[in-house]
C-alpha cells in the first residue's frame, strides 16, 4: 500500500480534515520525497515528523488491511515488527548456543525451562512496563516505579519480619495488602501532583524517585531484612498450577489491564488524554481524574512486582531493590512502540518490549559474555530498535519505505485534533 | 494556517507536535516561559539563595564551629565535580531536553583516565584532553541523533548511559588506583585564601566552567539561541534560529562538563570506577531544579545551579553535623526541597498566566 498507485488526493496534514482517520478509503496520506520538499525535511525533522504524526491516522487505518502485493510492507512497517524480529534472533542466538533452549520439561508438577524462566524473571519487569504503558499514553512518564517497587518490598517484609508466626496466611495477607495500600497512596500522590497542581510528571514524579529510597532505606532501617515465610514466597518463588505463580499474576493483570482499556472505552479516553489534554477536556473527558487513576495503577503494578522481587529473594534492600527498573520499564515500553509523547499504546508491545530486554539479559548469561557488558548490548539493542521506529529515521536512511511511522496507533487512532 | 495542534505530551520537546501551528496549549509551554519576564523571573533564584543562607545560619545556631568560611568551602571542595556536570546539565534542560548519561559519563572518565595513566603510563598532559574530547563527542553524538533523527533526549541518553557505563565494565570491573604524580599532587595541593581558609584546584576549575558558562549564556549568540530554543522550539527554528546547530552543541556542552566533572572526580578520587557518580545525574538534575530552572526550558540561571549545588552540599554537611540523622535523610531531604520548589516554580508561573 505504499505503492505509488494509492495517492490520494489530499494530504493528511490537511487540518481541514479531521476525520480522515475514519476514512478507510485513504491509503498513504504522506509520500515522502515528493510531497515534502527534501530541504526541508533536512533542516527541519521535527517540524515533518510533525506532519507525519498527523498522518498517521489514515496510514494505520489503512495498515490493517493490507493490498494485494502490499503484504511485506505492511509487516514490516507493523509496530510490533522489529521488536518482534529482535526477540526472534536473540531467541535464535540462544537455540545456536545452548542446544535444549526451547524445550520445556515437567518435573515434580513444575514447569522448567529457560523459556520459563525468562517469563518468570521478567514478571516483574512486564508489571512495572503495563502500568508504565498506561502512564505514558497519557503523555506523562513515572520516574518513581524504581522506588515504590523498594518501598513495596520493604514494609511487607518488614511487617513479616514483626509476625510471630511467619508462616501465617493471614498476617502475610496482611502485609501484602498494606505494602499495596501504601504503593497505592504513593500513586495518588504522583497523579495528584501531576493533575491536581499541573507539574511537569518528569519533575513530579522525580520527587517520590529520590524521596522513596530514602523512605525504603528509612523502613528497613538502612538493613537488609530477611524474612522466612514459605506463604510469602509463594508470590515471586513459587508455583500454582504447574505454572511460577508470578507469571499467573502477570496473566492475570494483563488481561485485566487489556480488557478495561480495550474492552471498555477506558484505554480510549486515556489516549484521548495523552493526545491533547485540553481537546479532551473540552471533549467532556475528565482528564484529571483518569491520570490520577493511571498513575495509582502504575504505582500499584509497581507494588506488586515489589513484592515479587523481595519475595523471590525473601528479603528487603531498600537500596538496591528495584534499581533502575524505571529505565528498564521505560525502555520496554518504547521498544514496544509506544510512543513516549502520549496519544497510544500497545500493552501486547509493552510485553514484547520486556520480554526482549529479559531475553537479553538471559541471552548474555547463557551465551557466556561476561554479564559487565550486559549494558553495551542494552545500549546497542535500544539504540537500534529506536532508530528503527523513529520516523525521521526511516525518512533518510530508507527514503521510500519510511513512510509509515513506527509508532502507529494501535487499534484505533483517538488523536483530537482542534482548530486552536 | 495549519494551526491545528496534533500532539503535544508534557514532555514533548524535540517538538514532534503538529505542522507549524502554535506549539501546545495543553502544556502551556510557550506562555510559560513568555510570562516568567520582568522581576518575577529572579523570584526561584533568590527563593533558592535565600533557603541557602537561613540553612546556613540554622546550622551556624545549632552546631559550633559550623558558622566558618572553611565549611561553605568545603562544600565547594566536595562538590567541585557535581557543580560543572550540573552546569552541562543547565544548558541542556534550558532547551527543554534532559541528559540522563552525565552520571555514566564521569565515571567512564574516571575509568578511561585511570587506566590509561596508572596501566598504560600515558602522560596526564595526554589523558585530560583526550577524555574530555571522548565526553564532548559522545555529547555530539547524541545531541546528533536525537536532533536529526527526532528521538526523544531522555531515550537517546538514557541509551548514552548504558553505553558509558557498559564501556566502563568492559575496562575493568574493579577500582583503578590512580598513583601518577601529577595527580597526586593536583589533589593534594591546597590553595590558601586567608590563614584558616583553603580551596582545591577543582574549585577554581569549577568557578571558571561557571564564569564561562554564565559568559555562554547571556553574551553570545549561542546563549540566545539555547534561551530560544528552549522557549519555543517552532518559533526559534520559524525566525531563522540555528536549532540543529544549538540542539546538538548543550548536548555536547553537556558531556563535555560531564567529561571535566570526571576529571576533577578522578584528582578527588583518585580512582577510577565503573560505579563511581551511580545516580550522579539526579543530583544535577536536582541541584538545576532546585536553583530555579524551568524544566520545559527557556528559562533558568547558571547561578541559580551554582546555589542549588550548594544547597545539596549544605544539606548533607548539616547532616554530618547531625550525627544522628543516618544518610537516607538526604534523599528525603532532597526529595521535599524539590517539591517545594517546584510547587514554588508552579505557583509563580500559575499565577500569571
Amino acid at each position: 500500500m505504499t505503492a505509488p498507485t494509492g495517492r490520494p488526493p489530499m494530504t493528511g496534514a490537511d487540518p481541514a480534515e479531521p476525520g480522515t482517520g475514519a476514512d478507510p478509503s485513504v491509503t498513504v496520506a504522506r509520500s515522502g520525497s515528493s510531497e515534502a520538499a527534501p530541504e526541508t525535511a533536512a533542516t527541519d525533522p521535527a517540524a515533518a515528523t510533525g506532519t507525519t504524526d498527523t498522518a498517521a491516522a489514515p496510514t494505520a487505518t489503512a495498515a490493517a488491511r493490507p493490498g494485494r502485493k502490499a503484504g511485506l510492507t505492511a509487516v514490516i512497517g507493523h509496530r510490533l515488527f522489529w521488536p518482534g524480529v529482535v526477540l526472534a534472533l536473540l531467541l535464535l542466538a540462544n537455540v545456536l548456543f545452548t542446544p535444549g533452549f526451547l524445550s520445556i520439561q515437567m518435573k515434580d508438577g513444575h514447569l522448567y525451562g529457560s523459556l520459563v524462566d525468562i517469563a518468570r524473571f521478567g514478571a516483574p519487569l512486564i508489571l512495572v512496563a503495563v502500568g508504565m504503558t498506561l502512564v505514558i499514553a497519557t503523555g506523562g512518564i513515572d520516574l518513581s516505579v524504581g522506588s515504590v517497587v523498594a518501598i513495596s518490598g520493604a514494609l511487607s517484609c518488614l511487617w513479616i519480619s514483626g509476625l510471630g508466626d511467619q508462616q501465617d496466611v493471614g498476617g502475610v495477607l496482611v502485609a501484602v495488602g498494606l505494602a499495596l495500600g501504601l504503593s497505592l497512596v504513593l500513586g495518588l500522590w504522583n497523579g495528584f501532583l501531576v493533575a491536581g497542581f499541573g507539574i511537569q510528571p518528569i519533575i513530579a514524579t522525580l520527587i517520590l524517585m529520590v524521596a522513596g529510597r530514602g523512605l525504603a532505606q528509612l523502613i528497613t532501617d538502612g538493613q537488609i531484612i530477611t524474612i522466612n515465610s514459605s506463604p510469602y514466597k509463594l508470590i515471586g518463588g513459587g508455583y500454582w498450577l504447574t505454572l511460577p505463580f508470578g507469571i499467573i499474576v502477570v496473566a492475570a493483570v494483563l488481561a485485566i489491564t487489556a480488557f478495561l482499556t480495550r474492552r471498555l472505552a477506558l484505554g480510549l479516553l486515556i489516549e484521548s488524554v495523552g493526545g491533547n489534554a485540553t481537546a479532551s477536556r473540552l471533549a467532556g473527558i475528565r482528564s484529571r481524574g483518569l491520570i490520577i487513576t493511571v498513575y495509582a495503577f502504575c504505582a500499584l503494578c509497581a507494588g506488586i512486582a515489589g513484592l515479587m522481587i523481595s519475595s523471590n529473594v525473601s528479603s528487603a534492600d531498600g537500596n538496591n531493590a528495584g534499581l533502575w527498573i524505571e529505565l528498564d520499564a521505560i525502555l520496554a515500553v518504547v521498544i514496544g512502540g509506544t510512543s513516549l509523547v502520549g496519544g497510544r499504546f500497545s500493552l501486547g508491545g509493552t510485553v514484547l518490549g520486556a520480554l526482549v530486554i529479559q531475553t537479553l539479559t538471559t541471552t548474555i548469561y547463557s551465551v557466556g559474555i561476561p554479564p559487565e557488558t550486559t549494558l553495551l548490548f542494552k545500549a546497542l539493542v535500544v539504540t537500534v530498535v529506536c532508530l528503527l521506529q523513529s520516523p525521521a529515521f526511516r525518512e533518510k536512511v530508507f527514503h521510500r519505505r519510511g513512510r509509515r511511522p513506527g509508532a502507529s496507533p494501535t487499534s484505533a487512532d483517538p488523536k483530537v485534533k482542534v482548530p486552536a | 494556517m495549519s494551526s491545528d495542534v496534533a500532539t503535544s505530551g508534557p514532555s514533548g520537546s524535540s517538538g514532534s507536535s503538529g505542522s507549524s501551528g502554535p506549539k501546545g496549549s495543553a502544556t502551556g509551554r510557550p506562555s510559560r516561559a513568555a510570562v516568567l519576564r520582568g522581576r518575577e523571573r529572579y523570584i526561584p533564584v533568590m527563593a533558592t539563595g535565600a533557603l541557602l543562607l537561613a540553612m546556613f545560619v540554622v546550622g551556624g545556631m545549632r552546631y559550633e564551629a559550623f558558622a566558618s568560611g572553611q565549611i561553605v568551602l568545603n562544600v565547594f571542595i566536595d562538590n567541585a565535580f557535581l557543580l560543572v556536570v550540573a552546569i552541562g546539565m543547565t544548558f541542556v534542560i534550558l532547551t527543554g531536553g534532559i541528559d540522563l548519561s552525565v552520571g555514566s559519563v564521569v565515571a567512564l572518565s574516571t575509568m578511561i583516565s585511570a587506566s590509561l595513566v596508572t596501566g598504560q603510563g600515558w602522560p596526564p598532559l595526554v589523558v585530560i584532553p583526550l577524555v574530555l574530547l571522548i565526553g564532548a563527542a559522545l555529547g555530539f553524538a547524541m545531541g546528533s541523533i536525537i536532533h536529526y533523527f527526532d528521538i526523544q533526549p531522555f531515550i537517546v541518553t538514557l541509551a548514552g548511559m548504558f553505553l558509558a557505563r557498559g564501556l566502563c565494565y568492559t575496562i575493568g570491573t574493579d577500582s583503578i588506583p590512580i598513583t601518577d604524580e601529577t595527580y597526586t599532587a593536583i589533589a593534594q595541593t591546597r590553595i590558601d585564601l586567608s590563614a584558616e581558609m583553603f580551596i582545591s584546584p577543582s574549585v577554581l576549575i569549577a568557578l571558571a566552567v561557571v564564569v564561562v558558562a554564565t559568559y555562554v549564556l547571556h553574551y553570545t549568540r549561542l546563549g540566545r539561541n539555547v534561551y530560544a530554543v528552549g522557549g519555543n522550539e517552532q518559533s526559534a527554528m520559524l525566525m531563522g534560529l540555528p536549532v540543529a546547530r544549538t540542539k546538538i552543541a548543550v548536548y555536547t556542552i553537556s558531556g563535555f562538563c560531564s567529561a571535566l566533572g570526571g576529571v576533577l572526580l578522578s584528582f578527588y578520587m583518585l580512582s577510577g570506577y565503573g560505579l563511581h557518580a551511580v545516580g550522579m545525574e539526579l543530583d544535577a538534575i536536582a541541584a538545576v531544579v532546585i536553583g530555579g530552572t524551568l524544566l520545559t526550558g527557556g528559562s533558568g540561571y547558571v547561578l541559580g545551579t551554582v546555589l542549588g549545588v550548594l544547597v545539596l552540599g549544605l544539606i548533607q554537611t548539616i547532616i554530618s553535623f547531625e550525627g544522628t540523622l543516618s544518610s537516607w535523610w538526604t534523599k528525603i531531604f532532597i526529595g521535599m526541597l524539590l517539591f517545594v520548589f517546584i510547587l514554588l516554580q508552579r505557583l509563580i508561573t500559575a499565577r500569571r498566566s
